[in-house]
């Protein structure tokens, strides 16, 4: 056996159902190799509980290569846990030392609520997209390609505003549990480019609006989300949502 | 209503609004507090500058607007600083069982602001009551009788625990001010690379300078006593 095997004592939220309640369950897991990511990891245990007749630990993951979001966890109380930039499937093990303890619990809100152990729900991120992160287009032949002039810098930070892989970290992370930061790159994807700025107004109301409807908290502007996306979504954003709200609101 | 009013009213029930409303307002008695520090160095001019300052701030009668408007602009500040609070306690109902700030977003100042709100809101109830509803005594002055306003700062100052407690009161409102200042630009829709940073480091000078002016007035008063 390899000497560099780390043995990790793990804390995790186990909860049957959304309608039990759930609690915190101690497990020892043995083997657990530095190259491993974060989601491997759990397989290993979730592999041991199989064989010894438990249920396995549910989590949601996907691509496992950073870009689609599913990868939702909270690691020794940060989200994604504590590498900057990093989603939890391309969080490595190399990063603790054997003998730790890591808790890992589900994202918490109200919004995302549980389903089972570490998987929420987190479809009113999509009631909010439905409320207006969309353009209307008539569809046909595609345009040529730049035949609406772009400015660099525009062109730029919309392409940064979509690098939002709406994992839900910026929620998690939030002491109020807000989605400002998810709401407003989706906001500001299109509100930066002359396809999107016709619906603009009404869309910074509607989306807004939703936000508030489906239980997502307020903003006190603690720039947490910002520090825990794994995108690096710049809180600019918010401030644009901020000005694109008061603009559709007073102009 | 008409469909108009009613998308402005939506505004003020919304938490983009009622962010920007919390930020007017906060700016609002951000810069009363500076006017409020500027008039009071004029004790360290003598009573007489002093008390006859108060006097013609009073005796206008433009004053019962401001008042009034300063009142309305605190209480909206008050009324939406729990409200939001309580929202954003509802918004996670079950908290986590692990919980730590990264070091590169929250700061003490910014997860305590309904803490320290909630101090300034006592300092303001007492501070009320000592001055503005505090023993009246006369002077004379140019042939007026006017409040001597001055014998009744140094009076309460002469006591060290009054002192102290308005010199905590100035520190714990420093925090709210240190987060406060720099967040109202970020909730207006202000954030830039390179101006940003400096409004934070203007929001902290200013958090400082109007809390150690404020302070330094209190520890003043307690000395002119004790000498
Ligand atoms: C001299 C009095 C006060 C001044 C100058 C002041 C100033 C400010 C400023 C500038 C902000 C930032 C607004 C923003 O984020 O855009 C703020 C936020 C806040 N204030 Fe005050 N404030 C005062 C009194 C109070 C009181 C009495 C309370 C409540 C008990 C309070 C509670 C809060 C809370 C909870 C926030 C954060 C709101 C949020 O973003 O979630 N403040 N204040
Ligand atoms: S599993 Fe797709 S981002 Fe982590």
């Amino acid at each position: 056996m390899n000497d560099k095997l780390m043995t990790l004592n793990l804390k995790i939220w186990r909860q049957k159902s959304a309608k039990h309640k759930g609690r915190m369950q101690d497990y020892k897991l043995s083997g657990v190799s530095p190259d491993m990511s974060f989601l491997e990891m759990v397989d290993l245990l979730n592999e041991q509980l199989v064989r010894q007749g438990d249920d396995p630990v549910a989590f949601d993951h996907d691509c496992r290569e950073g870009i689609c979001g599913m990868c939702s966890m909270m690691i020794n109380g940060e989200a994604h846990g504590p590498s900057a930039l990093t989603t939890t499937c391309q969080l490595h093990m190399r990063h603790f030392h054997d003998g730790d303890s890591i808790v890992i619990e589900p994202f918490r809100a109200k919004a995302f609520p549980v389903i089972k152990d570490l998987m929420v729900d987190r479809s009113a991120f999509d009631k909010v997209i439905q409320a207006g992160g969309f353009v209307s287009v008539n569809t046909g032949n595609p345009q040529d390609a730049n035949n609406i002039p772009i400015s660099k810098e525009n062109a730029d930070l919309a392409m940064d505003a979509a690098a939002c892989i709406g994992c839900g970290a910026c929620v998690a992370s939030c002491p109020n549990a807000s989605a400002m930061l998810f709401v407003s790159a989706k906001i500001s994807q299109l509100a930066l480019l002359p396809q999107g700025q016709v619906e603009a107004k009404a869309r910074a109301e509607s989306m807004v609006q939703k936000m508030d409807e489906v239980g997502f908290g307020n903003c006190s502007n603690h720039a947490e989300c910002e520090a825990s996306c794994p995108k690096g979504i710049d809180l600019s954003n918010i401030a644009r949502m901020n000005r694109e709200y008061f603009k559709a609101k007073f102009s | 209503m008409s469909t108009v009013n009613k998308s402005i009213m939506a505004y003020f029930t919304t938490s983009v609004g009622k962010k920007q409303i919390m930020a007017l307002t906060g700016l609002a008695l951000s810069g009363f507090l500076l006017t409020h520090l500027l008039g009071n160095f004029l004790i360290l001019v003598g009573a007489d500058a002093f008390n006859m300052y108060a006097h013609t701030l009073t005796s206008n009668k433009l004053i019962y607007v401001a008042e009034a408007g300063l009142a309305l602009i605190f209480l909206t500040h008050l009324g939406l600083a729990f409200n939001l609070t309580v929202e954003n306690k509802k918004a996670r109902p079950q908290s986590y069982y692990t919980k730590v700030r990264t070091g590169r977003g929250a700061t003490l100042a910014s997860v305590s602001m309904i803490y320290t709100g909630l101090v300034i809101l006592g300092f303001l109830v007492s501070h009320l009551m000592h001055f503005k509803f505090g023993p009246v005594y006369y002077v004379e002055m140019n042939g007026t009788q006017v409040r001597d306003i001055y014998r009744v700062v140094i009076d309460y100052f002469a006591d060290p625990l009054q002192a102290g407690w308005y010199v905590l009161a100035m520190i714990t409102m420093a925090f709210h001010l240190g987060h406060g200042f720099q967040s109202t630009f970020q909730s207006f829709g202000f954030n830039h690379n390179k101006y940003s940073p400096l409004i934070k480091k203007l929001g902290i000078t200013y958090a400082i300078l109007v809390s150690a002016g404020f302070a330094g007035l209190s520890v003043w008063g307690y000395l002119q006593s004790s000498n």
